[in-house]
């Protein structure tokens, strides 16, 4: 491990959605949606952090309170030291050109009514980074460096295909000179051939200016190729946290297990135990009591416990999490 | 599983060509442009590709669902099934085999469902309209349908509306509508792509069993590599409109002939072998009004040569039986690179 501060601290995030209100919306919330329910991770500089989950799970709430672009209800985050939290506005402003994100519907989070060039000089002009020549300079190299021809810089969007959509998020998120991105399924929309390319660029920006990314995906397949700390999300909560081998060598946490043997091999010969399990992720407004896990849950020792008690994300081997009353034993 | 070759086919696709006339001056897509396959009975077939290839739109094109204008079937497209060709059968004489003996499930469930209807009247319609149900006899049918494909306390579920469903459970319920009149073949258009992994994982699993217990054929048109090489018995690969492999699924995957097809395996990010880099192929999937000339994968293809720009290729023999490739290499093989 790193022996230097992280770059990226969270501690004990917490995103609670009020839930419809009885009464024409004048009474009282009937229930909260749990979206984030106490989430601690690290990342280090220069390194990437895989955020794997289901839809529900929470990991876009996670990264958009990080990024504040909702309010968190509760937890810190501190990004260089200081805590994103307890900024005020202008010093979020500022903070916004250190912290970017890509998301992962490229036609949606562009502009339709705005050309690939003015795309990419609007966040330079709002940070007065630069303008005239110096923006068009800027302008050029961005589209340079993400692979990009310089003819498609007065494209409209929706005359881009899906994936030199996704190569203009990605030159917008650069454009400020950030030190941490927020991959928000950056390929999930794409083709495999196209998903590929993307993937690349994105490991050899992160290279060439040693950017951190924090990888959200559904897919463990494509954080297999990009992180080198992946954690789990059910429910709200992590239950599984570790280096990238040791998740898809020894995984800890039985949804962990059921994730990794679902994924499709693309290799008819390659042995299939899959762990199909039963039922659908229950509402992070109504989560079972004890484990939340537990409803879904295929290991042979589940007992009354589990019904009962939550399990702690605990230490099972140095720098390997998991949130299982049986993690520490083998399977 | 049946081996091709042995028996007749079930469905016999030949020459199919389904065109779109663009807005604006666009010219003519040629969506499908030329296919040809066929489906064996009891048979799984994946039919894989990137978006743009055609693959939807061959499997609209053989129930003849594609919206005319702006799309149309050229003549001298043949679709054959039960001795008839279903591109010319009177729109009465279809229907009696639409949603009866050949049925579709779609890839959004929330929208092939009736939001304003239950899930029960809308799995026992066909059953109504096809075999003339009775009331009570349709709503048995659709509980039956129910617990054939997996839905917990069907009694119960019977009654309720789509939106009170998850995302897994409405793909059982579209599976269910399409299975209620026991079709001969069940044409599935990516129907795990909107699910969640461990999800998937169940709908697949259920397609399997249910192809074993009512021993239809199954077309899988999808874009993942992955699902085909779990499911199917035999791949059709497609590319800008066109066939340009075919093989069986260990064959396939074993042996792949086009650099297509390579190139689309060795760009998948997989569990078993993780890479620093991944391999991709260069460039984007051209556009259907204009299809380059020759060979349609040359401006992407690592190997091509003067030829490949001037000469489409037809499907070849590519060895083994039932294996085929639309690729010059078939025949001079001395022209491929050795990888970088």
């Amino acid at each position: 491990m790193n022996a230097t501060a992280p770059l990226v601290d969270v501690r004990d995030l917490v995103k609670h959605y009020p839930s419809e209100r009885a009464w024409l919306g004048l009474g009282k919330p009937k229930r909260v949606v749990r979206a984030v329910d106490g989430v601690s991770f690290t990342i280090a500089a220069g390194q990437t952090l895989g955020l794997v989950g289901e839809s529900g799970s929470g990991k876009s709430t996670v990264a958009r309170t990080l990024l504040r672009l909702t309010e968190p209800t509760g937890g810190a985050a501190l990004f260089e030291g200081r805590d994103v939290f307890a900024l005020p506005p202008g010093e979020l402003r500022a903070l916004r050109r250190r912290m970017q994100i890509v998301f992962q519907d490229p036609y949606s989070s562009l502009n339709p009514r705005m050309t690939v060039r003015q795309t990419l000089r609007e966040p330079l002009a709002i940070h007065r980074l630069a303008a005239g020549a110096d923006a068009e300079r800027r302008v050029a190299a961005l589209l340079d460096e993400v692979g990009l021809d310089a003819a498609l810089a007065d494209s409209y969007p929706h005359e881009l295909s899906g994936g030199q959509r996704q190569r203009v998020g990605i030159a917008r998120a650069l454009s400020v000179e950030p030190t941490f991105i927020v991959c928000d399924e950056p390929v999930s929309a794409l083709d495999v051939s196209v998903q590929a390319q993307v993937l690349n660029l994105l490991t050899d920006l992160q290279r060439r200016h040693r950017l951190t990314y924090l990888f959200i995906a559904h897919d463990l397949a494509v954080v297999r190729h990009t992180a080198e700390q992946v954690a789990v999300m059910y429910l709200g909560k992590i239950v599984e946290r570790a280096p990238a081998t040791a998740v898809y060598q020894e995984p800890r946490h039985p949804y962990t297990r059921s994730l990794l043997s679902a994924v499709p091999i693309p290799d008819p010969h390659a042995p299939r135990r899959r762990i199909v399990l039963s039922g659908d992720v229950p509402s992070p407004a109504n989560p079972p009591p004890g484990c939340p896990f537990h409803p879904r849950c295929p290991h042979p020792k589940k007992n009354e416990h589990c019904r009962t008690e939550v399990p702690a994300l605990r230490e099972i081997t140095p720098g390997h999490l998991a949130a299982c009353h049986f993690a520490a034993e083998p399977m | 599983m049946t081996q091709p070759g042995g028996n007749a086919p079930l469905l016999a696709v030949r020459d199919l060509k389904t065109y779109f006339v663009t807005g604006r001056g666009g010219g003519t897509a040629r969506a499908v442009d030329g296919v040809s396959f066929e489906l064996y009975p009891g048979e799984t077939l994946g039919i894989v590709g990137e978006s743009g290839c055609g693959k939807t739109v061959t499997s609209l094109s053989i129930l003849r669902l594609i919206p005319e204008p702006p799309g149309h079937i050229r003549p001298g497209s043949y679709i054959e099934f039960d001795g008839r060709n279903l591109l010319t059968l009177a729109p009465r004489d279809l229907r009696a085999i639409r949603g009866n003996r050949i049925a579709m499930v779609f890839q959004e469930p929330m929208t092939s469902l009736n939001p304003v209807f239950t899930v029960g009247d809308q799995i026992a319609e066909a059953a109504v309209v096809h075999q003339g149900l009775s009331r009570g006899a349709a709503r048995a049918r659709a509980i039956d349908m129910l617990r054939l494909v997996g839905i917990p306390d069907p009694e119960t579920r019977v009654d309720d509306y789509p939106h009170q469903l998850s995302g897994g459970m409405r793909q059982r319920v579209v599976i269910a509508m399409a299975l209620v009149c026991r079709p001969q073949i069940l044409i599935a258009d990516e129907p795990t792509t909107a699910l969640d992994v461990t999800i998937q994982a169940q709908i697949l699993e259920l397609l399997e069993r249910l192809q074993a217990e009512l021993g239809m054929a199954v077309m899988l048109i999808t874009h993942d590599l992955g699902v085909v090489a779990g499911t199917a018995d035999r791949v059709v690969v497609m590319y800008a409109g066109q066939v340009v492999e075919t093989a069986s699924t260990a064959e396939l995957f074993a042996r792949p002939r086009h650099p297509y097809t390579e190139g689309l395996l060795a760009s998948i990010p997989r569990l078993d072998r993780p890479a620093d880099r991944l391999y991709s192929i260069p460039g984007n999937v051209p556009a259907a009004t204009h299809w380059p000339a020759g060979c349609r994968f040359h401006p992407r293809c690592p190997h091509a040569w003067d030829k490949c720009r001037r000469e489409e290729p037809p499907l070849l023999d590519a060895g083994t039986p039932g294996h085929t490739a639309r690729c010059w290499l078939v025949v001079e093989p001395q022209r491929r690179r050795p990888a970088p």
